[in-house]
């Protein structure tokens, strides 16, 4: 069998085995425990009934991880510029940049809150902390580590200092960028449905799928519980394949990660 | 003497901060044209040499003169081969290649053209879209070496450009490199672990010897240009290749 038919035909069956699965352990349970597991088709039919709220929540959640995922990819690259220029301003800020990583968000929540209300704004910051630690460290580990001979190769030639940084540390920099932005972009979805959990809000446009998830939760709409699991997982497949896409295009005709094999 | 020289080394030395001595009182005069290959056992100071020439790193003692000038000043005359490749591998041959114009603000149309002539020199003027990772080894080389007469230097400086690959690719690439010389006239320093690559390719080798780094003996290489694949089956050019291997056996023993 032809090994590309195998790549789709593999995972289709281990769906449909787990579909099985699933219906089966949902019909051995008793009658009033079924509740706590929807079958696909409810869920389904659960986006039938929630269509409005959780179109609503998932743009608003997917607004807030936007911001925050392109402020953090801003921010980071330009810090990492400014880290990768002398090892004395990395020993000064790396204690720091840890420190801000190891912030929880359920502490910082409330005073986030406290400093720029509830709703968007706040999934935006805390989106924007859980994506910009990966970034930084990618970044400026990239651009610190340019193959030394090229580095002299370009001083043979009286390269000036933004020559060096933009002909040679940067595009040097661009495979660890992107393994930080496939890392951010896995963290970007959740980041703003814990922000948006933690510090969400009913006002102005209405919260997004974190709130939603706690108004289904208190109103027992369990399949549109399981249904918002659902478009968060989409969301972040979204998420991660723009990005797996945008590092294809930036790296395919060169780096050794594209290596084509003829097999 | 005829011409001033291009090159003059009159009693430099070299150590790196308060490191040992690396090259004590290295004199050498080269004359435009000259082909010299530097041999010696590693450790000897002969990448440090071609560094000084290039004015990559500073001389602790004597004087260095290129056209007259000091090596940074002489910048524009001097290219270097690294022993890799040294391509970057996110720009194709062809860009690859202008590069150094590229660095010099040159425009693009005066890049294209210029790496065009120097791609078809090394013959490889139909790769010049693929990217370096496509080549193989010798190729890689012939695309380093074609970038470094990409700004048409006035002197060559070649850190064991072939030592990384096979005999046949190196013998071939050694005919290559004669070969363009004669269409472009550069200066050669040329840095080898191969007594035939350094008696094929040179007019004068300079033997050194370790601990201190010095010149023990200088050699002049009386084989006719042009070389050919023939001149390796000449009686002259075997018993040159067993008299200077003699010489570095003598150095190397000698350091041993
Ligand atoms: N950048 C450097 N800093 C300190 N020591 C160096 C440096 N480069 C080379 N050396 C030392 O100088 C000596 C000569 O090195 P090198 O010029 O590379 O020799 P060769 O090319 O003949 O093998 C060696 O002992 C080496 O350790
Ligand atoms: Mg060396």
């Amino acid at each position: 069998m032809p090994k590309r038919l195998l790549h789709f035909l593999l995972p289709a069956a281990t769906g449909v085995i787990f579909i099985l699965v699933w219906y089966a352990i949902r019909f051995s349970m008793n009658e009033e425990m079924q509740f706590l597991l929807p079958t696909p088709g409810e869920i389904i039919a659960s986006f039938r009934d929630n269509g409005d709220s959780l179109a609503r929540a998932a743009l608003n959640t997917t607004e807030g991880a936007l911001l925050g995922f392109a402020g953090a990819i801003v921010i980071s690259a330009a810090l990492a510029l400014t880290l990768s220029l002398s090892s004395l301003i990395r020993i000064s800020l790396y204690p720091y940049l840890m420190m801000l990583q190891m912030i929880p968000v359920i502490i910082f929540a409330p005073i986030l809150i406290l400093w720029v209300g509830p709703g968007l704004k706040s999934v935006v910051v805390i989106t924007f902390l859980i994506c910009f630690f990966p970034l930084v460290v990618n970044t400026t580990q990239g651009l610190i580590s340019t193959d030394r001979n090229s580095v002299e190769l370009f001083r043979m030639y009286r390269a000036n200092r933004l020559q060096e940084i933009l002909l040679l540390r940067v595009p040097a920099a661009l495979p660890y960028f992107f393994t930080g932005l496939r890392i951010a972009a896995v963290l970007a979805p959740i980041g703003a449905l814990v922000g948006d959990y933690t510090a969400g809000s009913s006002a102005g446009d209405g919260g997004g799928l974190g709130f939603q998830a706690i108004i289904y939760s208190s109103q027992a709409k369990y399949p549109a519980l399981f249904a918002t699991a659902a478009v968060t997982c989409v969301l972040g497949f979204v998420f991660v394949g723009v990005v797996v896409g945008l590092s294809w295009l930036a790296l395919h005709h060169w780096h050794d990660s594209y290596e084509r094999t003829d097999t | 003497m005829a011409a001033t020289p291009l090159v003059e080394l009159h009693d430099v030395t070299k150590r790196y901060g308060a490191g040992p001595l690396v090259l004590d009182r290295v004199s050498l005069a080269v004359q435009p044209g000259d082909f010299i290959s530097l041999i010696g056992p590693s450790g000897c100071g002969k990448s440090t040499l071609l560094r000084l020439i290039a004015g990559l790193s500073p001389v602790s003692g004597g004087t260095l003169h290129v056209d007259g000038r000091t090596p940074e000043q002489a910048a524009a005359e001097l290219a270097f081969v690294f022993q890799e490749p040294t391509l970057l591998p996110w720009l194709t041959v062809a860009k690859n290649v202008g590069l150094p114009q590229q660095l010099r603000g040159l425009s693009a149309t005066d890049r294209a053209a210029t790496s065009r002539r120097v791609l078809d020199l090394v013959r490889l003027g139909d790769r010049s879209a693929a990217y370096p990772r496509q080549l193989s080894g010798g190729q890689k080389m012939r695309v380093s070496i074609a970038r470094a007469l990409s700004l048409s230097p006035k002197i060559l400086l070649l850190d064991e450009p072939f030592g990384a690959l096979d005999e046949m690719t190196r013998e071939h690439l050694n005919e290559e490199l004669l070969a363009i010389r004669q269409q472009q006239a550069w200066t050669a320093f040329f840095v080898t672990h191969s007594v035939a690559e350094a008696v094929f390719l040179s007019n004068r080798i300079v033997v050194m010897a370790a601990s201190p780094g010095r010149i023990h003996t200088e050699i002049t290489v009386p084989l006719a240009y042009p070389r050919t694949a023939a001149t390796r089956l000449s009686r002259d050019y075997h018993d040159l290749v067993a008299e200077v291997s003699r010489i570095l056996r003598s150095v190397e023993s000698a350091a041993a």
